[in-house]
């Protein structure tokens, strides 16, 4: 049974966009690699961190919805942990109001843009 | 002088008595089913000053949502999108 997930992480600031790139590219082939499905992808560009985080004050953030086997997640999260260019990560599972919430949200925003 | 002395004071203007307003939970009043932990602005309600989350007892939240609210902040927190400690965040 494939359940829903939603990861949010923050990338140095210091990779070039050529890295940032690359490494979201080496989560999404990940991803592929388990034979889990991409609903959505984000990304919110550098933004401010409220408080420094491993001494930087600023990151690129990065969101990625995914359907998924509930035992890739873990080694998932440990591709995070052992990744020096993240500074942190949050995956969180969805459930059906929050996939109900983010779909409305998408369409919103597809909405605003095709104005 | 006469009313002075029957130990009445008489206002010119009715004096504003604090009338109770029943609190209520916004998330059960507007059909609200989830917290969303990316959007730290509506969370921004939730807390004072200090970054701290603000009791059910001020904010009127039910417990159950009470609960998804504090969840949503946390999480918000780990992620930097809110200060776990602020001076002045208002």
């Amino acid at each position: 049974m494939l359940k829903q997930y939603e990861t949010v992480f923050i990338m140095t600031p210091v990779l070039s966009d050529e890295q940032m790139k690359e490494t979201v590219e080496k989560y999404q082939k990940f991803l592929k690699a388990k034979e889990a499905e991409i609903v959505f992808e984000d990304s919110w560009g550098l933004r401010k961190l409220a408080y420094p985080i491993q001494k930087k004050s600023t990151g690129f953030y990065h969101l990625i919805e995914f359907k998924a086997n509930p035992e890739v997640v873990k080694e998932w999260e440990v591709t995070f942990k052992r990744d020096e260019r993240i500074l942190r990560f949050l995956t969180v599972a969805l459930d059906k109001y929050a996939i109900a919430y983010n779909e409305k949200k998408r369409n919103k925003a597809k909405a605003e843009k095709a104005q | 002088m006469s009313a002075q002395q029957a130990g009445e004071i008489k206002y010119l203007t009715p004096i504003a008595v604090d009338t109770k307003r029943k609190k209520y939970c916004r998330f059960k009043k507007s059909g609200i089913k989830y917290i969303d932990y990316k959007d730290a602005d509506f969370l921004l309600k939730f807390v004072n000053e200090q970054g701290k989350i603000l009791p059910r007892r001020i904010t009127g939240t039910s417990t159950k949502y009470q609960r998804k609210v504090s969840q949503s902040i946390k999480r918000a927190r780990h992620l930097a999108l809110m200060p776990y400690v602020a001076d002045l965040l208002k």
